[in-house]
């Protein structure tokens, strides 16, 4: 299932945030996609999930356009968990996850095993099984934010994108969400692309990462090899050095400080 | 059918798992069935009460083709179309106001926003003036001047989609421009158009019979057919355009198609009996407190509207007998009430 | 509410100080004058300057200057008035509210004036403004509670879309209960249905009289309590912290908004859009200082008024379009034309 962006031009209204890009999100792989604010990540994953029309090019899934497949077919192979989604007031957790499960039902087929094996798997990956029946509501940011992820699981889709899924976290949940994302990615092969704006967590969790700014794919590739000192400044206008993160051995930027802190 | 029943999932509340129709909660399905017994049950006081008093069991006689030629007269001929009219018009009220509400994701989301009501009353006002009075004729000048209100402050908040606050301002700007023309009208014309157009401003059901019954059924049945077929993307777009979006529902075409089905069931409703406030508004709050479902239900507002109107009517006729009252005048002070419950439950919940 | 900048921030190009605004207000004074010349002058029959000027200083009582002294010098000072009135009463109420889609019209108090007005003529037979006035503020103070109590329903508060629904729905049930009363009294319904949409014709010189002090101290309040909204648009939190107090200062504020919008009803009925419209423009010239909103309302939203009322005696002759009716036909377009530019996220 492949995901490929062909020299798209997209913004809103009059104003054009990104020309003619070109981006072939790796299969199997966890992406990232960083950049300062403003640099049109977000605007790119919209484009990526059929929420923007691109003004020229186009969103190839599967070598075929995405706007010329029907909207529930994309649902079936394409997951989105938007920045700002509304839980309806009183909805319990395990009725949102279900909710998932609507690209795979028809009028009269509207809860098959298939659809309570999905939400029930959907529920266990995510660690939500002991709220299921709570209302949405009375949960903690961070657990909402992870009943939010199971609903997008429930759906089943080979590939994920997701949209700044750490923000309001705080940062123990950030790194459990991302180690559940690294953790779908390894043992189900699910293709992963998400906007994250902690350069440190990227490097750490994604296998290839997507560096913009100014609406143009700057850099792209393993943290690894990509990220120096040279490319954060350039792009984030960050004086920075880069060393092994001790636990990972993936990059770890350390912004240089100009306060002279005495000893 | 404990919570988890045959399912392996706990949704936190009573539900009758059908594999694989469906799922159905308990508290609403059974919370729908009680409200349509009471509508029911209020159907057949009001054929049984009036000047002429017939006991419940000769009027269920009657209704079965039994009893006397004079009960089956009264019972069949003149209450009944009044009754059914009371059920299917508070129908299409409750409906219509829960697709307003969940579309403008707000409890005080109602057609009125759009502009509905008072495009009608400018078309019945243009009917009144420069054609005539006759029944069909107001009727059709209500649906005429309603739908091309609704469509006006559509295309006006038409860019590139339609979102709710444009809409709501919009649909104040037309409503304002049309208000100074009903006005305009109201003064020009003489005493009697005038004090005419705004009787039918309060609607009412008095003197509708079976000729209007058939295209009310008609009507209200077939959208509410479109409406099963939608299933359930309204409580989708509840959820915001992009989780909708992201389960694959077609977010602006889906948006317009409730938009079209609410407008035409208000309009059916305006058109048979001019326009009957607060159903819309109230049933689909009242129908979720009972319900304690999340979001806008849409099968129990429809069995609350059906219900408050059917009691609306019935209290009109005869709460201050022999008068008629509209039955708009009723439901304004149902309204009132409910809006009294709105403020004091809030003052609770702080 | 988050609006496009564009519509809301003050050009920085038109540096804004001090001697500029006061400068602008006196420019502004002027176009009012010409305006209130204009009015007195033109209409069914117009009549030259040079009679207007004959008719206060040289008076010989003939049919124009007649007109002049009972007709139109009257209507130009209850158009004054009712202009201030209304145009100060939404610039409160988008300041107290933070709304900037506001004014007495959309939020339904004018729909409250008007039915606790219509019940006191029609139900307790009232028939003198001096009278049935204080009805009307009652019916502010009414429905201005009512719509920011319904408004808050709910966890978010009072957002401006919750605002204007509970306003929308507010007036839907006072216009109907009006509406019901009237029927109920087909002879005040003669008589109110003259009333119903704004006009300034057929009011003697005492109405403005009447409603004089009433709108001087609404006004005076309004000043007062500018500086305090300049904290209160910060957030309550900020507000609290610059030591507003947030209360006092909201009542006050409701307090004038009562007596504006409750005596210009009363007098003329109402007029919607002027609250709405002129705020919004003199925002736009002057920047977000309270202080400075409000004494440019106060002088723009007669010019305003008065202009509609002017189309209004000169688009029909020899008939004539009430002012309220011509507001509301300039206003929604505008309206309209404003909201599809701006790009609004509600909430």
């Amino acid at each position: 299932m492949s995901l490929s962006a062909r020299d798209i031009t997209i913004g809103y209204d009059r104003k054009t945030i990104s020309e003619h890009l070109d981006l072939d999100v790796p299969e199997g792989r966890f992406t990232a996609i960083i950049g300062p604010n403003a640099c049109g990540k977000s605007t790119l994953l919209r484009a990526l999930s059929r929420l923007l029309k691109p003004q020229a090019g186009e969103v190839l899934l599967d070598g075929r356009d995405i706007g010329s497949r029907p909207a529930k077919e994309v649902a079936r192979r394409l997951g989105l968990l938007p920045q700002s989604s509304i839980a309806p007031d009183g909805i319990a957790v395990a009725e949102l996850v279900a909710r998932g499960r609507f690209p795979h039902q028809k009028l009269i087929r509207q809860w098959s095993a298939a659809d309570e094996a999905a939400v029930v798997a959907a529920m266990a990956a995510t660690g939500v099984t002991e709220l299921s029946g709570e209302l949405v509501d009375t949960l903690s940011g961070g657990q909402r934010q992870r009943v939010w992820v199971a609903m997008v699981l429930a759906q089943q889709t080979p590939i994920v994108l997701l949209d700044e899924p750490t923000t309001f976290l705080d940062i123990a949940h950030q790194i459990e969400l991302l180690e559940l994302c690294v953790r779908l990615n390894r043992e189900q092969g699910t293709t992963m692309v998400a906007v994250l704006h902690d350069l440190n967590q990227a490097c750490r969790y994604a296998d290839h990462v997507v560096v913009m700014k100014a609406g143009r794919i700057v850099e792209q590739g393993d943290p690894r090899t990509i990220v120096t000192a040279e490319l954060i400044e350039g792009v984030f206008g960050l004086g920075c050095r880069i060393i092994d993160d001790p636990e990972t051995g993936t990059p770890l930027v350390i912004p240089r400080s100009s306060i002279v802190r005495l000893a | 059918m404990s919570r988890t029943g045959a399912s392996g999932v706990d949704f936190g509340r009573r539900v009758v798992v059908v594999r694989p129709v469906g799922r159905l909660p308990v508290r609403p399905a059974v919370v729908c069935l009680a409200l349509g017994l009471a509508a029911l049950a209020i159907g057949v006081l009001a054929l049984s009460t009036g000047e002429l008093s017939i006991p419940p069991a000769d009027v269920l006689r009657a209704l079965a083709g039994e009893g006397s030629g004079a009960y089956r007269l009264v019972v069949v001929e003149w209450r009944l179309p009044r009754v059914l009219l009371a059920l299917l018009l508070g129908v299409a009220l409750g409906l219509s106001g829960a697709i307003f509400q969940a579309l403008t994701r707000n409890p005080l989301g109602s057609p009125d926003v759009i502009g509905f009501n008072t495009g009608a009353y400018t078309g019945v006002l243009v009917v009144t003036v420069y054609v005539g009075t006759g029944y069909y004729l107001v009727a059709a000048g209500a649906l005429v001047g309603g739908l091309a209100t609704a469509a006006a402050v559509y295309l006006l908040a038409f860019k590139r989609g339609v979102q709710g606050f444009r809409l709501i301002i919009v649909g104040i700007a037309v409503s304002a421009v049309l208000g100074s023309v009903n006005q305009w009208f109201i003064i020009k014309v003489n005493l009697q158009a005038a004090l005419a157009a705004a009787i039918w401003g309060q609607g009412s059901l008095n003197g509708l019979g079976w000729g209007q019954v058939v295209p009310v059924a008609i009507g209200v049945g077939l959208l509410c057919v479109v409406l099963l077929g939608y299933g359930p993307r309204l409580a989708l777009l509840e959820m915001g355009e992009d989780a909708a979006a992201a389960l694959g529902v077609r977010v602006e075409a889906t948006r317009l198609a409730y938009l079209i089905i609410g407008v035409a069931l208000i309009a059916v409703a305006t058109a048979a009996a001019g326009p009957i406030s607060f159903v819309a508004l109230a049933a689909p709050q009242l129908a979720q407190r009972l319900t304690r479902t999340p979001g806008i239900a849409l099968v129990p507002s429809a069995a609350m509207g059906a219900f408050l109107l059917t009691l609306s009517d019935w209290l009109a006729q005869r709460a201050f007998a022999p008068t008629q009252l509209p039955v708009g005048v009723v439901t304004v002070s149902v309204g009132g009430l409910y809006f009294g419950w709105l403020l004091i439950r809030q003052g609770r919940a702080q | 509410m988050v609006l496009a900048r564009s519509a809301v921030q003050p050009r920085p190009a038109v540096a804004v100080t001090r001697r500029r605004q006061g400068l602008g207000l006196v420019v502004c004074l002027g176009v009012l004058a010409v305006v209130c010349l204009l009015s007195i002058a033109l209409g069914t029959r117009n009549i030259s300057l040079g009679t207007v000027w004959d008719a206060f200083w040289h008076y010989t009582d003939t049919d124009d200057q007649a007109i002049v002294r009972d007709l139109r010098v009257p209507r130009t000072v209850l158009g004054l008035l009712a202009g201030v009135a209304f145009g100060l009463s939404g610039a409160v109420i988008q300041a107290v509210t933070r709304n900037p889609l506001a004014d007495t019209q959309i939020l339904g108090v004018n729909s409250g004036a008007g039915l606790f007005v219509v019940f006191a003529v029609g139900v307790l037979g009232l028939t003198d403004l001096s009278q049935y006035l204080w009805f009307g503020f009652a019916g502010v103070a009414f429905a201005l509670t009512l719509v920011y109590l319904l408004g808050s329903v709910g966890r978010a508060g009072a957002t401006p879309i919750r605002l204007t629904l509970a306003g929308v729905a507010l007036g839907a049930v006072l216009d109907g209960v009006s509406s019901g009363i009237r029927l109920v009294r087909p002879r005040a319904f003669d008589y109110l249905r003259f009333w119903d949409v704004g006009t300034l014709a057929g009011r003697p010189m005492q109405v403005a009289t009447t409603i004089l002090p009433f709108i001087v101290a609404g006004t005076l309040l309004a000043l007062l309590v500018a500086r305090s909204l300049n904290a209160v648009a910060l957030g309550d939190d900020l507000a609290r912290s610059l030591g507003a107090s947030i209360a006092r200062t909201r009542v006050l504020a409701m307090v004038s908004v009562m007596l504006l919008a409750g005596a210009a009803t009363a007098a003329v009925g109402p007029i919607g859009f002027i609250g709405l419209m002129i705020p919004h423009v003199v925002r736009w010239i002057v920047g977000t200082d309270q202080r400075w909103i409000f004494v440019y309302t106060v002088v723009c939203s007669p010019i305003l008024l008065l202009l509609a009322d002017i189309v209004g005696r000169l688009v029909v002759r020899p008939g004539e379009l009430r002012v309220g009716i011509v507001t509301a036909f300039v206003g929604a377009p505008v309206l309209i034309w404003w909201i599809r530019r701006t790009r609004v996220s509600a909430q």
